[in-house]
Order: structure tokens, then sequence, then C-alpha cells
């Protein structure tokens, strides 16, 4: 018996790239709220970087993720997390992961 | 000027948000905050014995009450134990605070005694958590958590609390003000209008109500909005009794377990109107084939939720009492005698037929029975399995918050601590828990809470020996290769009742059953049902799992 009622996930290879920059409460636990939403939907996120900004009270992230049909769906859940402030998206022309190419070659 | 210790902080927060019953099991590192509450005049603890039973218990509380409940567990086993009962709560949107002790902050992370990263653990299960880091955080921790349990969509809040947390002294001027629920999104008035002209333009329009509906306190609204636009009425599991079933509109459960005619007419809805509902997998059956001629309205307070599973013509974010609000003068007074009539005909040419009914000693017949003799105030829960399935296709429900049951996680010992969460909620109250004899072993230890608070929880055990819903399954889709299913031992639950000093009363061999179940269920106090059921009964229609809801056999 087969128990598939929605359609199978495909490969995100082949979709466009996008940046995703986030607002976020600074605290120890932010980043495993965010990376567990990723996780276990396995939407791999090909690039990820956090620094704190301002005060210290509030970071901002900054994720590099495939354009795959459950973007939309991901960035609510993102919404939804007490601790995310905003949510933006950017196309993958974006230059914070542009310019850190050189740290990966 | 105030100074006390965090755990005191704790306490007289919870106090101040009006917590005034909580379930919880005490160990070493939530002592400090157990010695405060001992010294509470306004909340009575309930010792569970188990940490899963005081998460049900809370659940219970909540599911009656609406409100934000509480459980306390200590940390490691203690928390982990909790586990369960608040990924129950996250499934079926039910608001909980569950407060964990922790090892001293200094100790985090060394593999401390009884050192559980329940932070971690309860991540995705929560809607959010704490791991709290000092004193001064407790005031803005604990009025915080409340405010995330209980707005917008409800659901659990973890509060783990570092034992030297517990004890530090704070000093501070002034107690932060009770949460209250944040603000609502507003009405996107737009989207209003447009579901509003869809709805008046539809011909076959169906309405499907969620939990959602029970959580917002919207059911009269809903009801009222079904009666003004003339629309069939189907509800899922969790919204059970938000219209009664034996309104003219209501055309029972959708899903798995329906009535044929119910997903028939489904089957053929020009319009599907979604109100706080999900589209579950085991509501619609395979999405690509529910309500295929329809388009779709989804009204949900959870934007995640809008667009999920299914695309909808018109998504509108909101309470779902105000948008039906918003709605109602905006829809045309409608009679639809053409498709009323036509759905009058879907349920005659499939008629409900429940073998039995006449005798208390069957499953549906017990339903029946346990229904006749009582009036709607009383609460029902259930466990999980074919005896859960029975009582929502054959229990009359006829009002919110009468029916509480696993739904989204469906976690076998659900039910009786649940009973006992709603008695405590509301000690007015008969309570009845349907069981059956595999869930009933899950938390069988809270009938000594249960005898300990002689709470009028009344117990019906449908004991077919055996995990029945898992041997339907086998015998239906696993060519009746039964495995693992079928009970060998068979323990005597009336002399197990009776050892925890809960009365009992046999059915099998009653001289007249029917005048036996009323009087139990009548007598005050706790009391185990006990009924024998017929290993070879299933619970159908049933929609192979992963088939479209119009496949469905049996019945
Ligand atoms: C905690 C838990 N474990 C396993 C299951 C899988 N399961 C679903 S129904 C069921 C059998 C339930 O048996 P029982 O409580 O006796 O009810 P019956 O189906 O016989 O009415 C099982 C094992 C579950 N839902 N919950």
């Amino acid at each position: 018996m087969i128990e598939q009622v929605a359609e199978p996930l495909q490969t995100q290879t082949g979709y466009a790239k996008v940046v995703l920059e986030i607002d976020v409460n600074n605290h120890p636990g932010v980043m495993s709220h965010i990376c567990n939403l990723f996780a276990r939907r396995a939407f791999n996120m090909e690039g990820i970087l956090c620094m704190p900004v301002s005060d210290g009270r509030r970071s901002r992230i900054w994720l590099l993720v495939f354009e795959d049909q459950r973007l939309e769906q991901m960035i609510r859940q993102l919404e939804k997390l007490q601790d995310v402030l905003a949510v933006r998206r950017h196309g993958a022309e974006h230059e914070v992961f542009e310019r850190l190419e050189d740290f990966f070659h | 000027m105030y100074q006390m210790t965090g755990a005191q902080l704790i306490v007289r927060l919870l106090e101040r948000q009006g917590v005034k019953t909580a379930a919880g099991i005490p160990g070493g590192a939530i002592l400090p905050l157990y010695d405060a509450l001992s010294g509470s005049e306004i909340i009575h603890h309930v010792l569970a014995r188990h940490e899963q039973g005081a998460g049900f218990m809370a659940q219970g509380m909540a599911r009656v009450s609406g409100r934000p409940e509480v459980c306390f567990a200590s940390s490691g086993p203690g928390a982990t134990n909790l586990v369960t009962a608040i990924a129950d709560a996250r499934l079926d949107s039910i608001p909980l605070v569950a407060i964990t002790g922790q090892v001293p902050l200094s100790m985090i992370g060394t593999d401390a005694f009884q050192e559980v990263d329940i932070y971690g653990m309860t991540v995705p299960i929560t809607k959010h958590n704490f791991l709290v880091r000092s004193v001064d955080e407790l005031l803005e921790v604990i009025p915080a958590a409340f405010r995330i349990a209980m707005s917008g969509r409800p659901g659990p809040v973890l509060v783990d609390v570092p034992k030297d947390v517990q004890n530090q002294t704070i000093r501070f001027a002034e107690f932060p003000p009770v949460a209250t629920p944040e603000p609502l999104p507003a009405l996107d008035m737009a989207a209003v209008e447009e579901a509003a002209r869809m709805i008046n333009a539809a011909e076959q329009p169906v309405l499907y109500l969620g939990g959602g509906v029970i959580h917002a306190g919207a059911a009269q609204a809903a009801v009222a909005f079904a009666e003004q636009a003339g629309m069939p009425t189907t509800m899922t599991l969790m919204a059970l009794g938000a219209m009664p079933v034996d309104h003219p509109l209501s055309i029972g459960m959708l899903g798995m377990h329906a009535a044929r005619y119910t997903n028939f007419v489904l089957e053929e809805a020009d319009l599907l109107v979604c109100v706080g509902a999900r589209f579950d997998d085991r509501a619609i059956g395979k999405a690509a084939q529910f309500c295929p001629k329809a388009k779709i309205v989804h009204i949900d307070v959870d934007p995640s939720e809008l667009h999920k599973i299914k695309q909808a013509h018109v998504a509108i974010n909101g309470d779902v009492g105000e948008v039906l609000e918003a709605l109602l003068p905006r829809v045309k007074a409608a009679l639809r005698k053409r498709w009323l009539s036509h759905v009058e005909s879907l349920r005659a040419r499939f008629p409900v037929e429940w073998a039995g009914q006449d005798d208390p000693r069957t499953h549906y017949g017990l339903v029946q029975a346990v229904a006749a003799a009582l009036d709607d105030e009383a609460v029902i829960t259930t466990d999980v399995g074919q005896h859960q399935m029975w009582v929502a296709q054959a229990y009359p429900f006829r009002r919110p918050r009468q029916w509480l049951t696993s739904g989204g996680l469906g976690t076998m010992g659900f039910g009786m601590p649940a009973a006992i969460g709603a008695a405590l909620a509301d000690r007015s109250r008969t309570v009845v828990c349907f069981s059956g004899d595999g869930s009933f072993k899950m938390n069988i230890q809270e009938l000594a809470t249960l005898a300990e608070e002689g709470l009028n929880v009344k117990i019906v055990l449908m004991n077919n020996n055996s995990l029945g819903l898992v041997y339907q399954q086998q015998n239906l889709f696993y060519g009746k290769r039964v495995f693992a299913s079928k009970y060998r031992g068979a323990p005597d639950f009336l002399k197990i009742a009776e050892g925890f000093g809960v009365a009992g009363v046999d059915l099998d061999t009653a001289a007249n059953p029917r005048a036996a179940l009323t009087q139990a269920l009548h007598a005050p106090g706790p009391c185990l049902i006990h009924v024998s059921i017929d290993r070879e009964e299933f619970v159908y229609p049933m929609v192979p799992p992963g088939a479209a809801n119009t496949e469905m056999i049996g019945g």
C-alpha cells in the first residue's frame, strides 16, 4: 500500500537561486529555529551568513536558497517564527554572497 | 519594590495570569519551583503519575477552557516525557505552557545528571520556546509564553528554567502586565468582497469547517453564515460540535471515515469555503482529486496555511469569526432548493447504517446508549483507534468544546488524562472517555490521579483485546497478514481499576446493560465501564490511505 497523497518532492537543482534577508532577534537559539525549518523539509540552504546588527539586540541572516515551488511556503513559515522580524527577498544577483566567493576557492 | 526568588516569581506570574490548576511531577531540577508552588493559595497542583499524563491533563483543561493551561516537569526524563503531549498540542493548535526545570546554567552542556537539551528537542514541536538565562528574563518570558500560546493560531510554548535561575533573587518595582492576545490581523476587505461574490454566484457551494472555528469561538457565527448562505456544511474531526449534527445543513464529518454521501456531496461542490481547516490528508484524501470541480475560498488566522496544500482562489488571512461576520451581510440569503434537495437525495441514496445501534453491547449501540443517557453539557474524550472513529461517526455532538480528541498526532493514551483535565477545568460536568484496551494501557497509571482527585470521569472501555485499527488495516490492506496487533494476554481491567480505587461496571455480565450503563454514568465520581467488542467489527466506510475520498470501501 502506497500512502502518497501529495506529489513527490523534486530535486532542487535546476531552479534559480534567491537571496533571503532575514531580521531576527539576537539570541543563542535563533539559528536553530531557522535551520530546523529548512532541515526537516529537506530544503537545502546553499549559503548562510549571520551577524549582529546595531546594538546587538538583533541579527541579520542572509540565506542563499533555490527558488523551488515550496519557497513561498518556506517564507510564510519563516515569518511565523516569533524571533523573525522581517523577511526580504532578493534575486541571486545580490552581491552579499558574490563578494564572499573569494573565500571559497 | 518586590523581592523574591525566580521560583516565587514564576508562581506569582502564573497566578496573575489566572492559572488555577496545573499538573506536573517534581524532580531535582524543578524543586525550587515546587517549593514556591507549595506556598500558593491560588494554584491547585495535580500530581500526575507520568509527565505525559500531566501534559494531557493541561491539554484537557485548555481544550475545555480555551485558555493556555500549565504543566510542569523536571529536567531530563521528566522533560522528555512531556514531548508527546507537547507535539500533540502543536498539531491540534492547543494553547499550553510547559515549564521544565533544567540543570544549573554553569552545568549546561556538561552532560550533567538529568541534562537533556529540551530546548533543542522542542524547537520543531512548539509554537515557540525559551531557555531562561537569568532571573530578570522571567519578567518578560512568562507573560510572553502566555501571549504566544493564546495569540492567533494557538499552540504550545515551552519554558526551560535552570535550577539556579529559580533560586536567584530578583528585585523589581512592578509586575509586568497580564498577557493578552496580540491584535488580530486586519481584514483584507477586497478579498472578503470577492469571496462574497463567489459565494453568491455559486450553485453548489459547501462549507468546510475545521478546528480553527472552535478555537476562535466562531461556531455560532459559522452556523449563522451557513444558514444565511444556504450551504451544506461538513466538519473535520476537530470541528465536530461546531454545528449540531442534527442541524438540517449539517452533512457530518468528511474524510477517511465519513459517511459516503458526505464525500459525494464534496465531489460535486462548485465552491468550497474552507474555514479554519487545513486540508489535512485524513480529511481530504488524495489532494489532487479532492473537490475536483470546486473553486476554493480559504479563511485562516495562520497565513502559512493558505495555499499550503490547495491553491485557493481567494485566501483571507484573519480571525475566522471576524471574517464570517464580515461576510454575513454580504452574502445573499439563499434557499438553494435545487442543490439542497440534491444533497438530500444523496443522503437518502447512501444512508448511514449503524448496525446494532439498539444493543448497548455493540460498538455503535454503546456510543448511542451513552449519548442517550447524557445531555449536551457532558464532555466526551477519546483515545485513538477504531473506538475514536466510531464515536466521531455516531455520537451526536451539538456544541463546541463538547468533543476532545487527538486529531493531528493521533496519540494513544490521550483520552483518560485529557478527561481528567476536562473535569478539572469544570468539575460540574460529567466527562466520558471512550477508550480502547490498547490506548487505555498507555496512560493507565493516571487512574491513580483520577481516584485521588475524585473527578466525575467515566471511562467507557471498548475492549477488543487488540490494537483494533491496526488489525483492521492488516486485514484490509496487508493480505490479512495479522501481526503484532492481537494481544495474547488479557488483563482484567475491572480488577486493575479496583486496585487503583476506581469503581467498575462490566456490561458483559450485566443483566440489564442499558440500565447498568445509565446508572454508572449518573453516579458521582470516577468509574470504569467495561464492554467487550467484537474484534471483527471494522470502521466503515473507509478511504484507503492514499486514495481519493470517493474510493471508499465498505459502509
Ligand atoms: C502512541 C501511539 N502508538 C501507536 C499508534 C498507532 N495506532 C493507531 S490506532 C492503534 C490501535 C489502537 O488500539 P486500541 O486503543 O485498543 O483501540 P481500537 O482500535 O481497538 O478501538 C495503534 C497501535 C498510535 N496512534 N499512537
